[in-house]
């Protein structure tokens, strides 16, 4: 059982919602990217999704992509987010890390070395943006160091292509709540709520509801039916200029516990 | 690579060339594209369709274009005789208009009301604000303000058609950023919207559409040759940004061995200087916008910042099926840098009486090159993708001229 299907039964049992944290890797403060990590568990995260920076995150609002041109300018790459993780895992052993993000930086820093490195560092899985399910096969030393690829579902996917990816999913489903880009804030929540519920039944794996989360208000009306809330833009705005790691951990920290609260009384 | 045996058959039914092109592309957009290739799949093969847009690429684009014997200029460089295929001549002034009369009668086929488009030089985003008006659809153009203030004619051109031209300000502000927003907008607005993209780049069917609406360049051009020539010529040239105009000369000619296929890619400052756009020439195979090509980037995948004198050639990636005819040993890409690019724009003009565009230039570079290389009967076909009026303010600034 993989650190993620771990945490996923443990919630399960625990009868609780998921949260799932979006920070990108290197933003606010290259420096202090481990103390925020373990910051968001301290305030309740249960996975940390953790995006690596790209030029070009044409599936991301300006709010990410800004945040990643300001770690790209600090000179953050791959081969740091994977320093990253693997010093957060001398602390941390048992909070599950998604990469998310693109797929040229995993495509030229080699598929086989990454996969290695990845599972070194002790990365649980990837969501890689623009790796469609039909794409995926390049993934296949990812799978075979033991990494889970995390794929997405959105509100346009088809009845037919829902059952092949509810059928391939691992890890967790992570759906898309609109269909638009992250940050964006439209939600109706009825409409999440029966698709949400409609996949849930037929998922091999739980289910993430993430894009367009920002308040506790908004994640408690998705924790009545998600296995877990993604919470990105929002997280990622408040962060965004600070460099003390006092300042940083206190804002992560001022943010997410009213939302890991919500989630628990839902 | 295994022999290809036709090259015209490409790409698969996963929209593959080779090991490049694809669907590398959000999961948001999976239901639009697969919308889009199945009516495409359909209407290319549909006789009506396929005579309407006949109708219009005859009474609206004026095609077909004339190839020209360009004598003055073939005499001054002493080679091979340089033709020129005139898709400058076409309506809007570009080859540009061919794919998206296309697209836009695939748009309204579809059902949508709106169309959108990123542009580079502005070409593209006049060729599809043309048919949004020729069509009554509602057009928004995404333009890199970098290249907004470079093109400032092509902007208010944009803006007289109709069309609402929107500045794009993240990342180099040029055009993959207005290729990235386009998208984002694309995946907001898919039930009322089609996407009208100008290259032959972008997830599968693009590379395929495009390269078809432009494929008429090349089946034109070599039965103008078999009828006024009597032969083949002996090498193509074109110029390579994204890659369409060549690729729309190419098409027909790929499976004749005999001619052989060059591209010319921005070199800028030179590929040494590191300020260039020669994706092919430069760069490695990756992954951007939707598809697996080569694309410039540094060793942490992250797209680098191009150079060109030439907005249209200004572009990290390049269109999946060139990368696979370079691969495949089909077709060599080579650099022409902006000072060659300039020299050519100036002797075509006093040579031959025509101002070509800055892209369309550092095809005739090239096909200087080549015809020194050949004897005096041979024949270089070069694709003069569009007109230079559009860059006189550019080339004025350059040399320091006041208009």
């Amino acid at each position: 059982m993989s650190r993620i299907d771990r945490r996923f039964a443990a919630l399960k049992a625990a009868g609780r919602t998921g949260l799932i944290p979006f920070v990108t890797a290197g933003d606010p403060a290259p420096e202090h990217s481990v103390a925020l990590m373990h910051a968001l568990v301290d305030a309740g995260a249960d996975l940390i999704e953790l995006g690596v920076p790209f030029s070009d995150p044409m599936a991301d609002g300006p709010v990410i992509q800004h945040a990643s041109e300001r770690a790209i300018a600090r000179g953050v790459g791959l081969a740091d987010v994977l320093a990253w993780v693997a010093a957060f895992r001398e602390r941390d052993r048992d909070t599950p890390v998604v990469l998310m993000g693109y797929l040229n930086p995993v495509e030229i820093h080699g598929y086989e070395r990454f996969a290695a490195e990845a599972a070194n560092a002790g990365v649980d899985g990837v969501l890689l943006v623009d790796c469609p399910l039909e794409e995926s096969q390049v993934l296949a030393p990812l799978r075979a160091a033991g990494l889970q690829q995390i794929l997405l579902a959105a509100p346009t996917t088809a009845p037919a292509r829902m059952a092949k990816l509810c059928e391939a999913a691992e890890g967790f489903l992570y759906y898309v709540s609109f269909a638009g880009i992250t940050g964006a804030g439209r939600l109706s929540t009825q409409d999440i709520a029966a698709r949400v519920a409609d996949i849930r039944s037929h998922a091999k794996a739980p289910v993430a509801v993430g894009f367009g989360v920002k308040d506790a208000q908004s994640a408690k009306a998705i924790a009545g039916f998600a296995d877990a809330v993604v919470i990105g833009s929002a997280l990622v705005e408040r962060l965004e200029g600070l460099t003390h790691v006092p300042d940083i951990v206190a804002r992560a920290g001022d943010f997410l516990r009213p939302i890991r609260a919500a989630l628990d009384e839902a | 690579m295994p022999t290809i045996e036709d090259f015209q058959s490409w790409p698969d039914a996963h929209g593959r060339f080779g090991n490049f092109g694809g669907q590398y592309v959000a999961e948001t957009l999976m239901a639009p594209l697969a919308e889009l290739t199945e009516a495409y799949l359909r209407l290319r093969e549909d006789p009506e369709f396929l005579a309407e847009l006949d109708r219009d690429l005859t009474h609206y684009v004026g095609r077909p274009s004339p190839i020209y014997h360009a004598e003055r200029l073939s005499r001054h460089i002493g080679g091979a005789r340089i033709l020129l295929k005139r898709e400058d001549l076409n309506h809007t002034g570009a080859h540009k208009i061919n794919n998206t009369i296309g697209q836009a009668l695939v748009a309204k086929r579809m059902g949508k009301p709106r169309i959108i488009a990123e542009t580079g030089a502005g070409q593209h985003g006049v060729a599809s604000a043309t048919v949004a008006a020729r069509f009554g659809l509602k057009c928004v153009v995404y333009m890199g303000a970098v290249d907004i203030e470079r093109q400032k004619i092509n902007v208010y051109r944009m803006k007289l058609l109709g069309a609402e031209v929107v500045p794009v300000t993240s990342g180099s502000k040029t055009l993959k950023d207005a290729l990235n927003e386009a998208m984002r907008d694309w995946v907001t607005n898919v039930a009322d919207t089609f996407y009208i993209i100008g290259t032959v780049a972008g997830p599968h069917p693009y590379p395929m559409m495009v390269r078809d609406f432009n494929a008429i360049v090349g089946r034109e051009a070599r039965a103008q040759m078999l009828e006024q020539y009597g032969r083949l010529p002996d090498v193509l040239t074109a110029c390579v940004g994204g890659g369409s105009n060549a690729i729309g000369l190419f098409h027909a000619f790929l499976n004749d061995r005999q001619v052989r296929i060059v591209g010319a890619e921005a070199a800028g400052e030179g590929i040494a200087s590191g300020h260039h756009a020669a994706s092919l020439a430069a760069g490695r195979p990756g992954v951007l916008h939707g598809n697996r090509t080569y694309v410039l980037c540094d060793d942490n995948g992250q797209i680098t910042e191009t150079h060109s004198v030439s907005a249209g050639l200004d572009y990290p990636g390049v269109g999946p099926e060139h990368a696979f005819l370079k691969d495949a040993g089909r077709a060599d890409y080579v650099g022409v840098t902006d000072d060659e690019a300039l020299e050519a724009f100036h002797l075509l003009a006093r040579t031959e009486g025509i101002l070509a565009a800055l892209e369309s230039s550092h095809a005739v570079a090239q096909a200087m090159k080549l015809a020194r290389e050949l004897p005096k009967d041979g024949i270089v076909l070069c694709n003069l993708s569009g007109r230079g009026d559009k860059d006189v303010h550019t080339i004025a600034a350059r040399e320091g001229v006041q208009v």
